[in-house]
C-alpha cells in the first residue's frame, strides 16, 4: 500500500500525459495508415494550437477563443495538408517525408519569428484547471479530464470509421490507394479529412497538455510529437486503439521512470521502447504485416 | 547418366492459407535448358524465388551441385496452419540471403526487368562483377585494387560486346529500348559468372521474330559459358524450341514432365491451359 | 580513362589554387573578419551534409541520426583533448573528471571519428534491418538516447554532465579546417567511385537486384553507415573546435533536418552539390540574410515585418520552395565537373557539323 500511494500522483499524471500523447498520436496513425507518411510537422501544428490560444485568450473570452482555437489548427493542418504534401503525391516517399520535415522547420521558425521565442504565459482555463485532491495526491482536473475525453473521442472516431461512408472511404484508401482511386473515392477528400479530423484532436490534445504548464515556447512540441509517433508505431501505425493503448504505456511509463529519479531518461526510455519494439515485433501490437511482392 | 545441377525436393510454399507451389520436386542436369510452364498464377516465379533465396519455403529443399543450399520446415505459426505435404521430412533449415545464392553460381533475371535505373548500361554490368571482389573497402578507396578494377570492366566491357550493346555502353540503362533491356539484364546476370541461369519470363513483351532471336542466343550463351539454364516462359514457341526438358504445374502442383513433343501431347497439359469441360 | 586523370589533375590544381587564395585572404584581412567565420563553418558543414549525403543519397538510407553521431565525436575530441591544467576549472562540479591526460589535436579528431564509428556500428546492427520510415525514425530516437546518456548526472566525471566543455583546442587559421574536410572529402569521393560506391548506388536504385547480383545488403549499408558516422563524427569535433565549446542540448534533431535540407537543396547524390549548398546555406543564414533580422527605418518609415527571426522563416519559405517545386535541388544527381564545359563544346561542334 505504502509503494502504491508512493506512485500513485505519477501513474495519475502517466494516465493524463498518455491521453494526451494519444490525441496526437492518432493524427500520426491515420496520416501514416492513408498516406505512408511520417507527418513531422503535425507535433508543430500541435504547438501552433498552444499559441493560438494564447493570442485568442487575451482578446477574447474563452467560450470564443477555445472553439476558435480549434477551428483555426484544423484549418491550419487542412492547408499544411494542401500546400507541402497534395503536390507531391506521385514523388517518391523520400521527398514527401523531406516536405514534412521542411514544414516542421518553417512551423517551428515562423512560430519563433512571432513569439520572439520567448515563453508565452498559456491561460488559465476555469475548471479544468482547478486543484483537486485524489486519494493521497492533489491534482488539477484536466488530469482527470483528460482520460474520459480521450477515450469518448476515440469511441466516437471509430464510429465514425466503422460506421459513416467517410469512414469506409478511410479505410478503403488506407487498404490500397491505387484500387480506391480507380473506385472512384475521391482520395483528395479523404485525405483532407484525415488531416482536419487528426488537428481537430491535436487540439483538443494542445488544450489539454498546456493547461499542465505554465507556458508554451516554440520547440516545445517537438518532444509530445515524437513520443506520440512513438506511441503510433508501438500500437501498430494504422490503428488506432493501437495508437491510445500505446501512448497510455508510454505515459505511465516516463512518470514511473521519473518517480525512481531517472528523469533524465524518461525521453531516452520512449525511443529505447521504439526500437525494441522495431526489432521485436517491427508491425507494432495491432499493426499487419505487409508483405513486399517481387 | 548427366550430374544433377540443381535439385528441388518437395518444395511447398504457403502464404497465410494459400498454398502457392505444393510439393514440387524437379532436377535440371549440368549442361541443360530446362523449362518451367503453367498458366497464370500457377507458383512458377514462386518456385524460382525459393530457389532464389527470395522467399524462405515452407518445407522441403533445394540442392545445388549435391549441396543443399535451402532448406525448411513449417516452424511457429506455420506448425498449426501448414497445408501442404510431407510434414516431418525436413527437419533443418538453411535459409541464405538470395545475395549467397548468386555467389554460389545461381544468377537470374527479373520478370518485370530490374535495372539499375540511375546507372548506365555499363555500370549495369560493372556493378555485377563486384561479389567476386577481392578488395576490401580500403584498398578500393585508395585505387590499390586498380589491377582488378581493370580486370572488372574488361570484363562488363566484353559482356555488353557479346549482348550486342557495346554502342550504347554510356546511355541511361532505363532509356535503352525494352528489347535492349532484356538483353542487358541477361549481361547483368552473366556478368556474376554463374554456373546456372535462371530466366524470369526473358520473352514477356516481345513479338515472334524477336522471341525467336532470343531463343539463338540462349543456346548461344549456355554453349559459350557452358552454362546451365532454367527458365520460366509464357511463349509456347519458345519453349518448345529450345528447352530438353519441360516441367508444368497448374495450382502450384506438377502436372506434368517431360520432353517438348511429350508436353505437346500430353491430355492434363491442354487441359490446364485450355480450361476442362464439366461433363 | 585519359579525361579522366585530366580531370583529377585540374581538380588539383583548383584545389591548390583555392589553399592559395585562402593563404592571401589570411595574411590581408584582419582575422576576426566575418569572412572567415563564415567560410569555417561552411566547410565544416560542407564535411556534415557529404557524409550524410552518402548514407540518404547514395545509399538510399534515410538516416536521421546525424546530429547524434556529430555529439559523440564533438564530445570524443573535447573530453580526449582538454589540456590537464585546465580540467579542474572545465569539471568543476566534477572533481577536474576522470581523464587526466590530453591527446594532441590531430588524434582528438582521428579518435573522434573512430568513437562515431563504433557507436554507429553497434547502432546499425539492429536499425538497419528497418525499413525507410522506420529507419529514419529509429536512427532519430537513437540520436535522441545518445544526447540523454551525455547529459546523464551518472557520467558526469566523463562528460560533465548538462554543462558546457571548453577549453580544448581551436583553429589557429583558415587553413586547417579547410585541409581536413577536402581530405575528408576526397576520401569519400574516392569511396563513391570505386566498386563499393556502386555497390552503394545499386542499393540504392533496386535492393532486389542489387541482392541478386550478390550484393551483400546488410554489410554495405552497414559500411556506408559506419563510414558516413566517421565523418561526421569528425565533423563533430571540427566543429567543436569552431565553437570554442560545446553543450549536448544544442544537437537536437533540428540540427539533422537543417543537414538535412542542405543535402536536398544541393541534390541527393550530388557531393559538389552537398558542398555548394552549404556554403550558400551558411553564408545566407549567417550574412546575407542577416538584414532581415533587424528593424530598418527608411525615414521615418518602418519596413514592415522585419524583426529578429523574420530571416529564418524567408528562410524556410525558400526550403520549402526548393523542396516542392525544384525537388532535384541545385545539382540533381550530377556533379560539378569539366565534362560540363567539354560538354557543352561538343554539342556545338554536332550542332555545326550536323
Amino acid at each position: 500500500m505504502e509503494w502504491l500511494e508512493r506512485f500513485f500522483p505519477y501513474i495519475l499524471a502517466g494516465l493524463s500525459v498518455g491521453g494526451q500523447y494519444a490525441l496526437i498520436a492518432i493524427g500520426y496513425t491515420m496520416v501514416y495508415g492513408i498516406l505512408r507518411l511520417i507527418n513531422f510537422a503535425h507535433g508543430d501544428i500541435f504547438t501552433v494550437a498552444g499559441f493560438i490560444m494564447v493570442y485568442m485568450s487575451a482578446t477574447m473570452p474563452l467560450y470564443i477563443s477555445i472553439p476558435l482555437t480549434i477551428i483555426l489548427t484544423v484549418l491550419l493542418g487542412f492547408t499544411v495538408e494542401r500546400v507541402a504534401y497534395k503536390p507531391l503525391r506521385e514523388a517518391p516517399r523520400m521527398s514527401i517525408m523531406i516536405s514534412a520535415i521542411g514544414m516542421s522547420y518553417l512551423l517551428q521558425n515562423l512560430m519563433w519569428y512571432v513569439t520572439g521565442g520567448l515563453a508565452k504565459q498559456y491561460p488559465v482555463i476555469p475548471f479544468i484547471s482547478d486543484s483537486i485532491v485524489v486519494w493521497v495526491t492533489t491534482t488539477k482536473i484536466v488530469t482527470l479530464v483528460t482520460p474520459v475525453l480521450t477515450i469518448v473521442l476515440v469511441i466516437l472516431l471509430q464510429q465514425l470509421i466503422h460506421h459513416t461512408k467517410l469512414g469506409m472511404a478511410m479505410r478503403a484508401v488506407s487498404r490500397d490507394f491505387e484500387t480506391a482511386k480507380l473506385m472512384g473515392i475521391q482520395i483528395n477528400s479523404v485525405i483532407s479529412a484525415t488531416f482536419i479530423i487528426g488537428s481537430f484532436l491535436a487540439a483538443v490534445g494542445s488544450l489539454l497538455y498546456f493547461s499542465n504548464y505554465p507556458t508554451v515556447t516554440p520547440t516545445v512540441g517537438a518532444m509530445p510529437g515524437l513520443k506520440a509517433f512513438v506511441a503510433a508505431v508501438f500500437g501498430g501505425i494504422g490503428s488506432i486503439p493501437g495508437a491510445v493503448i500505446g501512448a497510455l504505456i508510454i505515459g505511465v511509463s516516463e512518470n514511473l521512470i521519473k518517480a525512481l529519479g531517472y528523469s533524465t531518461f524518461s525521453d531516452a526510455f520512449t525511443f529505447a521502447l521504439l526500437i525494441f519494439i522495431l526489432l521485436a515485433k517491427p508491425t507494432g501490437l495491432f499493426g499487419e504485416k505487409i508483405i513486399d511482392k517481387v | 547418366m548427366a550430374e544433377k545441377m540443381l535439385e528441388l525436393q518437395d518444395i511447398t510454399m504457403q502464404f497465410g492459407g494459400v498454398v502457392a507451389v505444393n510439393n514440387l520436386s524437379m532436377h535440371i542436369d549440368q549442361g541443360e535448358i530446362v523449362a518451367l510452364i503453367g498458366p497464370n498464377g500457377a507458383g512458377k516465379t514462386t518456385a524460382f524465388n525459393c530457389v532464389t533465396g527470395m522467399y524462405r519455403p515452407t518445407n522441403g529443399q533445394v540442392k545445388f551441385e549435391g549441396k543443399v543450399i535451402v532448406a525448411n520446415y513449417p516452424q511457429g505459426k506455420m506448425k498449426s496452419m501448414y497445408a501442404g505435404e510431407n510434414k516431418g521430412k525436413y527437419k533443418h533449415e538453411v535459409a541464405p540471403t538470395p545475395d549467397k545464392i548468386t555467389r554460389m553460381g545461381i544468377a537470374r533475371t527479373f520478370q518485370n526487368i530490374r535495372l539499375f535505373k540511375t546507372q548506365t548500361a555499363f555500370e549495369n554490368v560493372l556493378i555485377a562483377t563486384h561479389l567476386h571482389r577481392t578488395s576490401n573497402p580500403f584498398t578500393a578507396t585508395f585505387r590499390l585494387n586498380y589491377k582488378e578494377e581493370r580486370q572488372m570492366r574488361e570484363l562488363a566491357l566484353s559482356m555488353l560486346e557479346m549482348v550486342g550493346l557495346q554502342d550504347s555502353k554510356d546511355e541511361l540503362a532505363t532509356s535503352l529500348p525494352y528489347g535492349k533491356q532484356r538483353r542487358l539484364e541477361i549481361a547483368r546476370a552473366l556478368a556474376t559468372k554463374p554456373k546456372l541461369l535462371l530466366l524470369d519470363e526473358p520473352a514477356a513483351g516481345m513479338n515472334p521474330q524477336e522471341t525467336h532471336e532470343l531463343g539463338q542466343f540462349i543456346v548461344d550463351i549456355k554453349n559459350r559459358f557452358n552454362l546451365t539454364v532454367f527458365l520460366i516462359e509464357h511463349h509456347m514457341d519458345l519453349v518448345m524450341d529450345i528447352s530438353e526438358r519441360i516441367y508444368v504445374i497448374d495450382f502450384g502442383k506438377l502436372i506434368a514432365t517431360g520432353s517438348p513433343d511429350e508436353i505437346r501431347e500430353n491430355q492434363d497439359v491442354i487441359s490446364a491451359y485450355l480450361g476442362v469441360d464439366e461433363e | 580513362m585519359k579525361t579522366n586523370k585530366l580531370s583529377w589533375m585540374i581538380a588539383f590544381v583548383l584545389l591548390a589554387l583555392m589553399f592559395a587564395g585562402l593563404y592571401v585572404l589570411e595574411q590581408t584581412l584582419p582575422p576576426t573578419t566575418m569572412l572567415f567565420t563564415i567560410l569555417k563553418k561552411s566547410v565544416i558543414y560542407a564535411l556534415i551534409a557529404v557524409s550524410m549525403n552518402l548514407l540518404n543519397g547514395f545509399t538510399g538510407l534515410f538516416s536521421l541520426g546525424q546530429a547524434g553521431f556529430m555529439v559523440v565525436g564533438a564530445y570524443t575530441f573535447a573530453i580526449l583533448t582538454i589540456p590537464v591544467q585546465h580540467r579542474a576549472m572545465v569539471y568543476q562540479y566534477y572533481d577536474g573528471g576522470i581523464v587526466q591526460f590530453a591527446l594532441p589535436a590531430a588524434l582528438g579528431i582521428l579518435a573522434a571519428g573512430a568513437v562515431a564509428a563504433v557507436f554507429a556500428f553497434l547502432v546499425g546492427l539492429p536499425v538497419l534491418r528497418l525499413k525507410s520510415d522506420y529507419l529514419a525514425i529509429a536512427t532519430l530516437g537513437f540520436a535522441e538516447i545518445i544526447r540523454a546518456f551525455i547529459q546523464y548526472e551518472g557520467l558526469g566525471p566523463l562528460t560533465n554532465g548538462s554543462n558546457l566543455l571548453r577549453r580544448f583546442p581551436t583553429f589557429t587559421g583558415i587553413i586547417p579546417p579547410f585541409a581536413i574536410v577536402a581530405f575528408c572529402i576526397f576520401i569519400i569521393v574516392m569511396l563513391i567511385h570505386s566498386t563499393y560506391g556502386r555497390a552503394l548506388k545499386a542499393i540504392r536504385d533496386d535492393e532486389t537486384a542489387a541482392e541478386a547480383m550478390g550484393i551483400n545488403l546488410f554489410f554495405h549499408k552497414q559500411l556506408s553507415f559506419v563510414i558516413s558516422s566517421f565523418f561526421a563524427g569528425v565533423a563533430g569535433a571540427l566543429l567543436a573546435m569552431y565553437q570554442g565549446s560545446i553543450q549536448a542540448a544544442s544537437f537536437k534533431s533540428s540540427m539533422t533536418y537543417e543537414i538535412l535540407l542542405i543535402v536536398v537543396i544541393g541534390g541527393m547524390g550530388s557531393i559538389s552539390g552537398s558542398i555548394l549548398a552549404s556554403f550558400l546555406f551558411i553564408a545566407s543564414s549567417e550574412w546575407w540574410l542577416r538584414f532581415l533580422d533587424n528593424e530598418l527605418f527608411i525615414g521615418t518609415f518602418k519596413v514592415p515585418l522585419l524583426r529578429s527571426g523574420f530571416r529564418v522563416v524567408v528562410f524556410s519559405v525558400i526550403i520549402m520552395a526548393v523542396v516542392l517545386f525544384y525537388r532535384r535541388g541545385i545539382m540533381g544527381d550530377r556533379e560539378f565537373n569539366l565534362r560540363f564545359l567539354t560538354r557543352g563544346r561538343s554539342k556545338a561542334k554536332e550542332r555545326k557539323n550536323g
